[in-house]
């Protein structure tokens, strides 16, 4: 997906002197990605890992052309860090901090918005092209080049998942963790047109969660708008009813957002369901293997 | 998700302009008596039952007096309740106005559009689930120009209100908007929202606060959610732990993946009961005491099933490990492992030195966690 990851990416690391941002940052590089700049205000000067360290985002901008930003800044401090990216003109922005309030990412999403940012997160492992770059904090041994498209709602399933794909001796164009808070960035309607557009990709992965009703959204994009190909898994078919299973975006209420709506929805547009992560590489091999376009 | 009993509510609303009836709180049926004598309730008043379950009034947790003998009763009685398995420790004793009509309004959030939404019925009074789509008006407000006079006018329009009654609206929704953004509300809500002569005043408050932003609000500190007593260990380590009734225990990391365990649990017939997400930790004594804390549920088998990420496999194995020697002989149970990921070889090893054997396939961990409990409940 050369649209937001390609060889030009340069990433600007957000928090880089925080422990995730530096292993983060190394983890980055390893995977082939230039990380060109650090940000953490007061710090400016220093270097982490090699990576120069500037106070602001666009002092990091102006001296290294950074135009994707990897945001690690404690939540407290997130939506200063986003405005500030988007403020320097970065047109990407992962936000891996999690516990952000959704008040202030409703403003963090509309003034990204309003100047041309996109938003990945928050509370997301980001986004990897392999062969490309990636920008969050996908473990690098999940990935192999190749071309099937994923796009999660989940942190550590997508890994999951992605690594089955990869044991199956199949590869990924590109790999989205969206995250699962009330507010995010990208959400699966607005990845699946870049999917869609993206010579590289044959077929998509899309994994749900109960509760929103974005899978919803995303069935009714697919059934008029999406030709490729998808296989669909949603986690929590058995959770119970009303209790909370770690965050905001896995609850259940009333009916809505449940996975028998999400799986029926998705049935109708034409995916394939899985019924277990186990299952995904089976029908993806299957549809492979069929010739990857219809 | 913090929510607030009424009376909290009806706090907020205070600070915020909005009209509430005079009213106090009481904690026994004396004082609900004392507060009707010296004249904090006026009378005829209604007392009602402090819990954040809904249908009160249809429960006996609602009841009308008209003087003192009968409010400190009214609160005998509902005191003595314990509604919906919550135990009614406070009532609110108001004073009962003389309504015309009863509205309903509502500030929460829209996902799918990303923006606050302002819900405003005719038809309040009643649960809103039960009023029609076509009685109800939803309006997008957006957070950069907040909500607007025109926004207001249109649900004046919809709530059917003109003169003295729309002009108290104005303030009672600029209180509310107020209040959903100053306080990081997920919802705030007047159900019923009475027109009393020419005014409006609130009948009734629903508030809930955002956990999430409890960095901002640390009055909201003391007020629990309904967490077994293990769950609000759990809170207090920032561990994501649900009990349930079921027998195995399951750690994984991640709401997605823990969530897929229990799926594939239910598939071969097990039973969780427990269910604890890690989430994102490199602390291995952050592990040794999730461990510890499973142990307290006494499952009968328990299953671990991680994904290395930022929460290494060596991580957890260390943690694990360290655990596995401060729980008791007699309380061990037996544990089927599964991690994958960030530094699997070294979290296998360390596991292995440990006796313990890890699994990479899902579907044969699973059967066998299953099956491990049905050996020890045998």
């Amino acid at each position: 997906m050369t649209t937001l990851l390609n060889r030009e990416t340069r990433v600007v690391i957000q928090g880089i002197t925080g422990h995730q941002g530096t292993v983060h940052a190394r983890q980055m590089r390893e995977f082939g990605t230039p990380v060109v700049a650090g940000v953490t205000p007061g710090k400016g000067g220093s270097t982490v890992e090699g990576v120069p360290v500037y106070d602001a985002v666009r002092d990091a901008v102006q001296a290294t052309g950074a135009n994707a930003a990897c945001i690690f800044v404690p939540a407290p401090f997130a939506k200063d860090a986003l405005l500030e990216a988007v403020d320097a003109g970065i047109p990407l922005a992962v936000v891996v901090t999690e516990h952000i309030p959704f008040h202030d990412m409703l403003v963090m999403y509309h003034y990204a918005r309003a100047h041309g940012t996109r938003i990945i997160g928050p509370n997301c492992p980001g986004i990897a092209s392999p062969g490309y770059a990636k920008v969050g904090i996908i473990p690098n041994v999940v990935f192999r080049p190749g071309r099937i498209g994923v796009v999660s709602r989940s942190g550590t399933l997508t890994y999951e998942i992605v690594n089955g794909i990869k044991e199956h001796g199949l590869g990924q164009s590109t790999c989205f963790g969206l995250g699962g808070d009330p507010v995010v960035g990208t959400s699966f309607v607005d990845a699946l047109p870049l999917f869609e557009a993206d010579p590289d990709t044959d077929l998509v992965v899309l994994v749900g969660e109960i509760g929103g009703t974005a899978e919803e959204e995303a069935a009714e994009y697919i059934q008029h708008h999406f030709t490729k190909p998808v296989v669909a898994y949603i986690a929590g078919r058995s959770a119970p009813p009303g209790k909370r299973m770690g965050h905001a975006g896995a609850i259940i209420t009333r009916g809505r957002g449940t996975a028998e709506s999400k799986l029926a929805a998705l049935e109708r547009a034409g995916a394939r369901v899985a019924r277990f992560p186990y299952e995904i590489p089976d029908l993806v091999a299957e549809i492979a293997a069929r010739g990857a376009r219809r | 998700m913090v929510k607030l009993a009424e009376w909290q509510g009806k706090e907020v609303f205070r600070k915020y302009g909005i009209p509430l009836p005079r009213g106090a709180v009481a904690r026994s049926a004396e004082e609900a008596e004392a507060l009707v004598r010296d004249g904090a309730v006026p009378l005829p008043c209604v007392v009602k039952a402090q819990v954040l379950a809904g249908g009160r009034g249809k429960g006996g947790a609602v009841r009308f007096a008209s003087t003192a003998a009968e409010a400190r009763d009214a609160a005998a009685a509902i005191l003595a309740l314990e509604f919906k398995g919550e135990k009614v420790k406070e009532v609110l004793l108001e004073e009962k106005l003389a309504l015309a009509h009863e509205l309903y309004l509502a500030i929460t959030l829209d996902r799918s559009a990303r923006l606050p939404v302002l819900i405003t019925s005719a038809r309040g009074g009643v649960e809103i689930e039960s009023v029609a789509d076509t009685e109800i008006d939803r309006q997008h407000v957006d957070p950069f120009p907040g909500l607007t006079a025109f926004e207001k006018r249109r649900a004046a329009r919809s709530l059917g209100l003109t003169g003295g009654p729309a002009k108290a609206l104005d303030q009672v929704l600029t209180g509310l908007w107020r209040a959903f953004m100053a306080e990081d509300a997920e919802l705030v809500e007047i159900n019923p929202l009475a027109v009393v002569g020419d005014g409006l005043v609130a009948l009734d408050a629903k508030v809930i606060i955002e956990d999430d932003a409890a960095f901002r609000h640390p009055e909201y500190a003391e007020i629990r959610d309904d967490r077994t007593p293990l769950e609000e260990i759990a809170r207090e380590k920032e561990i994501a732990f649900v009990q349930l009734d079921g027998n195995i225990g399951v750690i994984a990391n991640g709401a997605g993946l823990t969530m897929a365990t229990l799926d594939v649990l239910k598939e071969f017939g097990g039973d969780p009961g427990v269910f604890l997400d890690l989430g994102g930790t490199d602390d291995p004594n952050k592990v040794t005491e999730a461990f510890l804390l499973m142990a307290q549920a006494k499952p009968k088998a328990v299953f671990l099933n991680i994904f290395g990420g930022v929460t290494r496999c060596d991580t957890v194995a260390k943690g694990l490990v360290a655990a596995l020697t401060q729980v008791p002989a007699a309380e061990r149970f037996p544990l089927v492992a599964r991690i994958r990921g960030n530094n699997e070889k070294e979290g296998i090893e360390i596991l292995r030195a440990a006796g313990i054997t890890s699994t990479p396939n899902l579907r044969e961990s699973a059967q066998a966690a299953v099956a491990a409990a049905r050996g020890a409940g045998a």
